[in-house]
């Protein structure tokens, strides 16, 4: 069973597939991350399959996902979506090689009420989707600041948490 | 003259990009074609000039769903060329892992991607709003399948614990026994859900299709046997490329397969079962029964029946394969380096699926072929959409396309993989 402290620390899931180029972007910012070294998240890496995602998620209450994704927009551009509230733009997640992906899994587990309470995911746009191991420069060069975004992420999810814990008092 | 097509531009809830079209004019279907648009990916020439230690790892990247599968019959290939045979309970862990695997992948098709159909639902996520108990029973059953994967394989995604001649690390029997408890309610879970599934309609619909799946002498096919047919072919895996021929058709970016002097033949689960009914063990041929399989099925709609079939079967070995467990002394077969060819083919989730490399004296690989079990299919989803569509030519336009998308759902095709090994040939000017 999900222990108290799982329930309140923010997760972060970098998805990708490290073989099919650009695909690879969210498991580079998660690696980036884990360079940080910070204890108050936790960071997974996972290959975008939608079973292993509500797995992976379900004890969690704050989650941040970042996954590559194509809707046409500049490549290495980056999409914040707040899908707590909201379903994702499922076109965007096509890149993936999933028929039952990240959109799937998280509709799915609304449709269940399993979805964490808090939803971010940040999309970086990719340029190249084929088999390999080399990421676009503009992708390359975009991990930095969509690290960056994800830790200000952090940083305003805990707020959330404390404004919440003080109202509730 | 009286033209109505069904066309879909991008088929939901099937691995990859593809597409369907059907020209019925007159009353008659004049054209069919499953089109898959999807680059492909030149794995095969990738893997030229790399070592032959490196195949299981590089062909476990080639899917996301089914990596066991190449992996397996990378080993395969590879032992054969070396002339090595892994036995014992090394071999009995690899069916091990193959059926987390079987777990795995049929689950999440049953559940997630075909039930939707048969329950009248566009997916999974509205499903899940009237039928949660199952959809959550399915997860769970999906997970003892990842669970299996995770601890043989190294890890859940692109396993990295399988090597030629066995593994880099056995698990202990402690380890294994942990699985255990998990898997026999997992094997409750299987059995509902072949219950469940039995519970369907299914369109009238029959087909006398050429099946081709492994047989061998006592096991339920994995990872070995004979390449054998409903009429009367028995070849080893070394002469599969004897009989067996792939060809370009200009609107598919996958290979299509065939059975020389043949025309499409049926690989997957429906076949395996009628081929293999005999070797499964009495429980599971007895709840196939009582879903009203009997000992043959040629509907493919009931092709979920047959999986499930196939995922309760997985459970029962998984445990067998447990109990019986002893700590091998050594994690692997050593298999010293020498030139050779060699020939692997071991049944995917998705049915055979065949390797051939050729090395030299230093493990290098010279060439590498790699035949998908999506794109020995190709024909069959055509020739079944083809025999469906002039079966229920009165059907209106939305439940016939419905119907279609439904019938190539059937096959759980897996299109990445399907293109994964377009060679590039010199019909580009």
């Amino acid at each position: 069973m999900p222990s108290s402290a799982e329930n309140t620390a923010i997760l972060v899931i970098g998805i990708g597939n490290e073989y099919a180029s650009d695909d690879a972007a969210g498991l580079l910012v998660a690696r980036r991350l884990k360079q940080a070294g910070r204890a108050d998240f936790a960071i997974r890496e996972e290959s975008g399959e939608g079973a292993a995602l509500i797995e992976a998620w379900k004890s969690a209450a704050r989650v941040i996902v970042i996954d590559a994704v194509r809707s046409g927009g500049d490549p290495g551009g980056l999409h914040r979506l707040d899908a707590s509230g909201a379903p994702l733009p499922a076109e965007s997640f096509r890149g993936s090689t999933h028929a039952f992906g990240l959109y799937e899994a998280v509709e799915l587990a609304r449709s269940l009420g399993d979805l964490p309470q808090r939803m971010i995911v940040f999309g970086v746009e990719g340029q190249n989707f084929a088999a390999g191991r080399s990421v676009s420069p503009a992708v390359e060069h975009a991990i930095d600041s969509v690290a960056r975004a994800v830790l200000e992420e952090i940083k305003k999810l805990g707020n959330e948490q404390v404004e919440k814990c003080m109202s509730s008092h | 003259m009286k033209t109505r097509t069904v066309k879909v531009d991008y088929l939901a809830r099937v691995e990859g990009e593809g597409g369907l079209y059907v020209k019925i004019r007159d009353g008659s279907v004049t054209d069919v074609k499953l089109k898959i648009f999807e680059p492909p990916r030149f794995f095969e020439a990738f893997l030229r000039g790399r070592d032959y230690r490196e195949t299981p790892d590089i062909t476990a990247r080639i899917c996301g769903i089914c990596p066991v599968a190449y992996q397996m019959s990378a080993v395969h290939a590879m032992e054969y060329a070396l002339g090595v045979k892994v036995e014992g309970q090394l071999r009995a862990l690899r069916r091990l892992l193959y059926c987390g695997e079987w777990i795995e992948s049929h689950t999440l098709h049953i559940y997630m991607l075909h039930a939707p159909d048969f329950l009248g639902y566009p997916d999974a996520i509205q499903m899940a709003k009237d039928h949660s108990a199952a959809v959550q029973r399915g997860l769970q059953l999906k997970k003892a399948g990842n669970e299996i994967v995770s601890l043989l394989g190294g890890r859940e995604i692109h396993p990295i614990n399988v090597r030629v001649g066995g593994f880099y690390k056995t698990p202990s029997k402690r380890e294994l026994m942990a699985l255990a408890e998990r898997l026999k309610w997992a094997r409750d879970a299987a059995l509902e859900t072949v219950r469940w599934v039995a519970g369907f309609s299914f369109p009238d619909f029959r087909v006398d299709y050429l099946l081709v799946a492994l047989r061998h002498p006592s096991e339920y096919p994995f990872n070995e046997g004979h390449i054998v047919s409903n009429r009367g072919l028995d070849i080893s895996v070394k002469s599969y490329e004897d009989y067996f021929v792939e060809e370009h058709v200009e609107y598919s970016s996958a290979l299509h397969s065939f059975l020389k002097g043949q025309e499409a033949y049926l690989a997957g689960p429906l076949a395996r079962f009628n081929l293999n009914f005999d070797r499964l063990p009495a429980p599971v041929q007895q709840a196939a029964r009582e879903a009203g399989l009997n000992e043959t099925c040629r509907n493919p709609f009931q092709s979920i029946i047959v999986r499930s079939v196939e995922v309760l079967y997985a459970c029962e070995e998984a445990l067998r394969i447990i109990s019986e467990y002893e700590e091998p002394e050594s994690a692997a077969v050593e298999a010293p380096v020498r030139a050779g060819t060699g020939f692997g083919c071991t049944e995917a989730p998705r049915g055979l699926l065949y390797h051939r490399y050729r090395i030299d004296e230093d493990g290098t690989i010279l060439d590498a072929k790699i035949v998908p079990p999506t794109s020995q299919n190709q024909k069959s989803i055509e020739a079944d959409l083809r025999r469906f569509v002039s079966q229920h030519i009165d059907l209106p336009d939305d439940a016939m396309q419905w119907q279609c998308e439904q019938a190539v759902r059937n096959y759980d095709p897996c299109i990445s993989c399907s293109t994964h090994f377009l060679k590039l040939t010199a019909d580009r000017v």
